[in-house]
């Protein structure tokens, strides 16, 4: 067996850079996503067909295509229709924020749905309007219950945020895959790689755990 | 002053609600009673529209609701509606379950909102809970703060759907205190009870509804003595 981890002690600081590019496509992607989720629920929990046909559909072809396509579809594709340059870095945050927003979009309508009918007959008993009931009375409580699936929503984002190493941003994945070529030592930079991605995983495991027992004892 | 005129409602194929009539003038205290499922939490929950109606007309002082232009929030305000499962917001403290709704739909300043909560809350005897979530209350007392709530909207009057059904024998009574003080204070109220010796005592009219049909309509005294029709007489006999 040929393996000797000090070979790329050297590019650690290298690959750990790419925390901060992943952490950042992860999050502005995690922001957009949680916005399109919040409002396609709407959309869906709506009385607007048109809306709720949108919302449905939008839904069904983020689910029902590879991810990977859609990011190279707006990477290659979308200069060839506008007259635009993409960054690789906003296709990433794009292609991530939209995906996840079908899937978010999901998880919030169920916490909606869940919310008990009492709730809004109290709210339109006291005359409270739409807008208002979903923003303080309804949506509290629909977080309560999606959170824990939010979380998980946000640490398969994580994982499969290093799939943007095809269009060529150097995030952890990327630099792990140029370390290795440049050293030869692709099983020490890969394995370094995995280990940087399963700490992330565990602190937003975590910090989830915390939340929703920090939100368990307001009630 | 509440007007109803031939309301019906119908889920699907089923008429609930088989042409009501009635009217109840301001200050009255209305005792609605009759056998599960004759449509008593339905007739009530049209009257501020939590049920659309399926035809007939209602009039809230002069608004009518059921005429679709009409602004059917402006109505619910001056209408306070207690359910039977409290329905309190489980994420609010007690004062602001209560002052929520002045605050942000009739624009009332947090200050005197609190104030009048205080008060309020002072009234159904829970003071020292402003502070606590609903989930450490007991039945009777969420169901105080529920009055408090729906109070705090200095509504015109009340709508009850059996306030008390929901609580453990123990606590009935006091719920049913803080109902009967506010009778006193000249309320418009529609209750819809089980507690016969209640509406006996606080209601001037006894509405018995039986499968959609307003049956009878006749003051305490006259309806739990002598009551007239064969379906009154015999729901009384089950139950008393
Ligand atoms: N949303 C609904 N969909 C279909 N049927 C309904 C609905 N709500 C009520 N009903 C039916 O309408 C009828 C009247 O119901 P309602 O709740 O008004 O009765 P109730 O007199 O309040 O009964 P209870 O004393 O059990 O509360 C019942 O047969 C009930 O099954
Ligand atoms: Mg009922």
């Amino acid at each position: 067996m040929n393996l000797d981890f000090t070979q790329i002690v050297s590019s650690i600081p290298y690959i750990l850079q790419g925390i901060g590019v992943t952490l950042k496509i992860v999050g502005v992607a995690a922001l957009i996503g949680f916005t399109i989720g919040i409002l396609l629920a709407l959309c869906k929990i709506g009385r607007f067909k048109g809306l709720k046909w949108f919302a449905d559909i939008y839904t069904s072809i983020f689910r029902g295509t590879p991810l990977i396509l859609q990011l190279l579809l707006i990477y290659y594709g979308t200069p060839q229709l506008f007259d635009i340059k993409v960054t690789a870095y906003t296709a990433a945050v794009l292609a991530f924020g939209f995906n996840s927003g079908a899937y978010i979009s999901e998880i919030i309508r169920a916490g909606i749905l869940a919310v008990d009918k009492g709730q809004l007959e109290a709210s339109m008993a006291l005359g409270i309007p739409y807008k208002k009931m979903m923003k303080d009375i309804v949506l509290p409580q629909a977080l309560k219950n999606i959170l824990p699936a939010l979380m998980n929503e946000f640490i398969t984002l994580t994982k499969e945020s290093a799939i943007v190493t095809v269009i060529g941003v150097t995030d952890i994945m990327r630099r792990a895959y140029i370390v290795g070529g440049n050293t030869y030592r692709y099983f020490e930079s890969l394995i370094f790689a995995g280990v940087i991605y399963y700490l992330m995983v565990i602190v937003l495991t975590l910090i989830g755990k915390a939340v929703e027992r920090r939100m368990r004892r307001s009630d | 002053m509440i007007k109803i005129q031939d309301l019906r409602k119908s889920y699907g194929k089923v008429e609930v609600l088989k042409g009501i009539s009635t009217t109840i003038q301001k200050g009255e205290i209305i005792a609605i009673i009759g056998p599960s499922g004759s449509g008593k939490s339905t007739f009530l929950r049209c009257i501020n529209l939590l049920e659309t109606p399926t035809s007939g007309h209602i009039w809230v002082n002069e608004a009518e609701v059921t005429n679709p232009k009409v602004n059917i929030m402006k109505v619910r305000e001056q209408v306070g509606m207690v359910f039977q499962q409290f329905n309190l917001f489980p994420h609010m403290t007690v004062l602001e379950n209560i002052t929520y709704a002045p605050i942000m739909v009739k624009g009332t300043s947090k200050k005197d909102a609190e104030l009048h909560g205080r008060e309020l809350l002072k009234k159904v005897g829970l003071s020292e809970k402003e502070g606590e979530h609903p989930v450490r209350l007991s039945g009777g007392q969420k169901q105080r703060v529920a009055i408090a709530r729906a109070l705090a909207m200095s509504p015109e009057m009340m709508l009850f759907d059996e306030p008390t059904s929901a609580l453990d024998p123990e606590m009935v009574k006091e719920v049913l205190e803080v109902i009967k003080s506010l009778a006193l204070t000249g309320m418009t109220m529609a209750i819809v009870t089980h507690e016969m010796g209640f509406a006996r005592e606080v209601a001037d009219r006894v509405l018995f509804l039986d499968d959609g049909q307003l049956v009878e309509d006749a003051p305490p005294a006259e309806f739990f003595s002598s009551p007239k029709s064969k379906r009154a007489q015999d729901f009384l006999e089950k139950i008393l």
